[in-house]
């Protein structure tokens, strides 16, 4: 694995592209730390993706197959006949550069061809070549350029080096978005047996065991076996949660990261508590191990294996009998289920309305998919008063909100989080406007890139997001991240600890767990991460 | 391929193709000549510029949308008490349409940009979003000013001049009214959208040059329509203020070609020439370039369609079965260990030996 350089090393970067050289005479040069490592064959075979092998990016040989200029030819030509998207953002970009110096992936590396546009442009020149007039005719002049191996290394390269968060598209003045690009070229990598093993992996375990890490049921349920004692060391009540019971009223759904992984167990734990919290009050929800994925790996390979992991939630669903579907805190997973899940796997005809149990509220807006967000859920809570919150148990954080690319842009979820954050903590700094909401950073490991191995570029993408935090950091003290998202839990950490020491990351619903008060609880003196509350400090720990 | 070859070949390209009309009419001239610069090359310019786009949005039509992926700028409409934004992030139809006017007539997408300012000190790095509007005014500066000549230019179509020309002459050239000393020299009154017109097109390819991103992005064929436009604009601004041509016959011309009778009277100087082959290569270019975003906005599935599809299912025309693992088939994998975890299972424990019978 490469040594990812000191942050004063990577801070050194240059925005400038060559003056004299252009970008289709600069062949792509595969670099350590940035790539990913090639998707391994037993994970591939797994899901029956085409052509597995071992693969190595760095080897001169890609073996791939001996048609593989007929594969992608025809995979384009499907493309473009079955997305509009895919063909209209080939036609009209006119180059105005708006996108260019948008992208974390560019901000943070000085490679132009991590510009939006000319991600896309590596793409376009091809099929300029293919298929249009001028590009036939004029080849280099018309911006147009054959297909060969080193193309398609570039294309692989670049592809992987995207996180589909849309940022660009915001900006571009015809809504071009290069995730699209990004989405369509990965399918096609796909289709020569391309793919990268950080997301052929847990896909292959998602597919089986139903989610990404693999873990079996009977360890899922230990994971959750150990939560419950922590929680019932810190507040000294017993959770009693239900695994895969049929006639449940609400199935709950989410990122199997947070079940497994730090600090992502504690949002997990924060759940828990919930529940708990309202069965009295007339919450009737199981989990799921055979639904245990929120989050879609399949989406960052072809719609079509998004579709197959997605399938299960409703598969799962109609199963068991449930009215309607609860989804954790996650990024991508609402990008699938708000924008995808539906039309892929829908109607859901067999589920009802979503109609909160404790306040009576119909979730209109989701009375098609009949797929709660957890935080609409609580923030609707909190708006009835049905929690009772002790916000000082958060005023040892000062907490500022990471929006997660997905639920901002491709959602639009902004207030709901706010509003439930605003309830739950005294101390809530924003970062600067040009770098939340709809215009968020991403984390710079999102779609599948938070593997080990690329961390150089994984940093690098993070340093805008990074960079934000800094600043909310040195002027009020920010000592905490809060996120919705299980893919930002698991990378944030890093990418803190590299550009901004100091700041830990959280899910909002380990801060709502933390304020929730309890009847009959024990007298809190920590938090769910076991530390002092504050005042606490003295406290004899029993 | 670097910006120094962009720009030539597209600067060459576009002195040959004012050089054609110079020479053919300026030089060899003749009745074949003028029919041929007057009227046949006009008329195929025209059917190519109306067949192509008709063409081109036919065949971006024929693809579906499979999936609804519309951009969210803004909050969503959720609680009645949290505030939507149904410009940025529409619910429906009517928002839709709002945000489509705001992109089309304001480009309000464009006026979100920023530039990038990256400073790396002894503190580390800090990142700032600068201000920067100039592309986005440039833009509206240069569409409009098009727009306005364009329709400016029915005084030559029609007969008699229809009366938003005359409202659009005088708002445009209220500079008239004796600011400008120029009246008193016999000078046409100066109209404000030809200057401007020809700042923002040089700004739009100063920017190529100057900002080193864009410089890198920029192909030819980025280059080529913004000389073609200068040149239109410069041949059509000397015509107005130096090298006056017969404007009369001019008229006549147009008219004909409109009537479908058409006849080149005599007369008329080559620079007019220049200036119409000019437009005529432009306009047969459009439908195979990147000025296609004219009508491409109009389709572009992040901006036209709502966010919805929680509430509104979205069906995607080609949508086919696919296999997934089943919950039988988990179970049946690992149905002991759910069994001696005390998760309920569907089968029970005999169901277990037996799929291990089946094996
Ligand atoms: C509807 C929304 C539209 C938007 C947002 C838009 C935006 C833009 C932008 C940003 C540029 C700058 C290109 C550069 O940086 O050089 C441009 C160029 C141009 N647009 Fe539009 N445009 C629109 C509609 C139109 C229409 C209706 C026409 C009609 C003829 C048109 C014709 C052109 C031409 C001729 C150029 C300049 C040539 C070039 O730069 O290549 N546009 N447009
Ligand atoms: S903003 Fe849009 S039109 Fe401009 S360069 Fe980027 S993708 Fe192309
Ligand atoms: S989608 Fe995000 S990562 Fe991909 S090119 Fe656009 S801004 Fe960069």
């Amino acid at each position: 694995m490469a040594d990812t350089p000191k942050p004063e090393k990577t801070a050194r970067i240059n925005h400038i592209p060559p003056l004299m050289k252009g970008w289709m005479d600069t062949p792509v040069e595969i670099k350590p730390g940035i790539y990913c490592y090639g998707a391994k064959p037993k994970n591939t075979k797994a899901v029956g993706m085409p052509y597995p092998k071992e693969w190595n990016p760095t080897d001169d040989d890609w073996q791939l197959p001996e048609n593989w200029k007929d594969i992608i030819d025809e995979g384009l030509r499907d493309r473009r006949d079955k997305y509009r998207s895919m063909k209209l953002f080939m036609d009209i970009c006119v180059r105005c550069g708006a996108c260019a110096d948008k992208c974390h992936f560019f901000i943070g590396s000085g490679d132009p061809k991590n510009m939006p546009v000319l991600r896309a442009e590596l793409f376009r020149s091809v099929y300029r070549k293919k298929f249009t007039l001028g590009g036939k005719i004029f080849g280099k002049f018309a911006g147009a350029r054959d297909l060969d191996e080193d193309v398609l290394k570039e294309w692989w390269y670049y592809l992987y080096q995207c996180t589909e968060c849309r940022r660009c598209s915001i900006f571009c003045p015809y809504g071009i978005d290069t995730a699209e690009v990004t989405i369509l070229g990965r399918e096609l990598t796909n289709l020569v047996g391309l793919n990268i093993d950080w997301i052929a992996g847990p896909v292959a375990n998602c597919n089986r065991t139903g989610n990404h890490l693999g873990i079996q049921p009977h360890a899922y349920i230990d994971m959750l076996d150990f939560f419950v004692d922590e929680i019932e060391d810190i507040t000294g009540l017993r959770m009693e949660p239900d695994i895969n019971r049929k006639g449940a009223e609400i199935l709950f759904v989410t990122p199997s990261g947070d079940v497994f992984a730090d600090p992502g167990t504690f949002t997990a734990m924060g759940y828990l508590m919930l529940f708990h919290y309202l069965k009295s009050l007339g919450l009737d929800i199981t989990w799921s191990t055979y639904a245990s994925e929120g989050g879609n790996f399949g989406f960052f390979t072809s719609h079509e294996m998004a579709k197959r992991l997605n399938a299960k939630m409703y598969s799962e669903a109609e199963r068991l009998g449930v009215k309607w579907i609860l989804g954790g805190e996650c990024g991508h997973m609402w990008r699938v289920i708000n924008q995808y899940m539906d039309t892929f796997n829908g109607p859901p005809d067999f589920m009802e309305e979503p109609v909160s149990p404790i306040t009576g509220t119909k979730f209109k807006n989701a009375n098609a998919t009949k797929l709660v967000h957890i935080v609409e859920f609580t923030a609707d809570l909190m708006k009835h008063n049905k929690l009772k919150l002790d916000k000082s148990r958060n005023d040892h954080l000062k907490v500022t909100f990471h929006d997660s690319c997905n639920t901002a842009r491709a959602m639009g979820f902004l207030e709901e989080p706010r509003y439930v954050l605003n309830n739950v903590c005294n101390n809530f700094y924003e970062m600067p406007p040009n770098t939340i909401r709809e215009q968020t950073f991403c984390c710079g490991s999102g779609s599948g890139l938070n593997a080990g191995e690329n961390m150089e570029v994984r940093m690098r993408g993070g340093l805008p997001r990074a960079n934000a935090v800094k600043y909310v950091h040195e002027k009020f003290g920010v000592n905490m991240l809060s996120c919705i998202c299980a893919i930002d839990r698991a990378v944030l950490p890093n990418s803190m600890d590299y550009w901004v020491p100091g700041v830990d990351v959280c899910g909002l619903h380990e801060l709502v767990a933390n304020a929730l008060v309890f009847e009959g609880e024990k007298k809190r003196t920590l938090d769910l991460r076991a530390e002092y509350l504050p005042g606490m400090e003295d406290e004899e720990d029993v | 391929m670097n910006f120094i070859i962009s720009i030539l070949f597209s600067g060459i390209a576009v002195s040959v193709i004012v050089l054609i009309p110079w020479i053919c009419i300026g030089a060899i001239d003749g009745a074949f000549m003028r029919s041929l610069f007057g009227i046949i090359i006009p008329y195929a310019a025209i059917a190519t510029f109306l067949i192509g786009i008709v063409v081109r949005v036919i065949s971006w039509s024929r693809s579906p949308v499979p999936f609804r992926i519309p951009t969210t700028a803004g909050q969503e409409w959720s609680f009645p008490w949290i505030k939507s934004n149904p410009i940025d992030n529409p619910k429906g139809m009517g928002g839709v349409i709002l945000r489509m006017i705001f992109e089309v007539l304001l480009f309000r997408s464009l006026f979100r940009n920023t530039r990038l300012e990256y400073l790396n000190d002894e503190n580390g790095p800090k990142i700032n979003y600068e201000w920067e509007k100039w592309l986005w005014l440039a833009a509206l500066a240069f569409h409009y000013s098009f727009l306005v000549i364009f329709l400016r230019h029915f005084r030559f179509f029609l007969d008699p001049i229809p009366g938003f020309v005359h409202v659009l002459e005088s708002l445009d050239g209220f500079m008239q009214l004796g600011i400008i000393p120029f009246n008193g020299f016999g000078m046409p009154g100066v109209y404000i959208t030809d200057g401007l017109l020809l700042a923002a097109v040089t700004y739009l390819f100063v920017r190529r040059i100057y900002i080193h991103q864009v410089r890198y992005i920029s192909l030819p064929a980025d280059y080529f329509p913004l000389f073609i436009i200068l040149g239109l604009g410069l041949t059509g601004v000397l015509m107005r203020y130096a090298i006056r041509v017969d404007i009369t016959a001019v008229k006549e011309l147009s008219i004909s070609l409109f009537q479908f009778s058409p006849k080149v009277p005599d007369g008329i100087g080559v620079i007019f020439f220049i200036h119409l082959f000019l437009l005529c290569v432009l306009i047969a270019y459009f439908p195979f370039s990147k000025l296609m975003h004219m009508a491409g906005i109009f389709l572009s599935p992040t901006r036209n369609m709502a966010n919805n599809n929680r509430f509104k299912r979205h069906v995607n025309p080609w949508n086919y079965p696919v296999k997934f693992h089943t919950y039988a088939a988990y179970e049946d994998e690992f149905r002991e260990k759910m069994i001696e975890a005390g998760i309920p299972v569907d089968k029970g424990v005999e169901a277990t030996s037996e799929s291990g019978k089946k094996e």
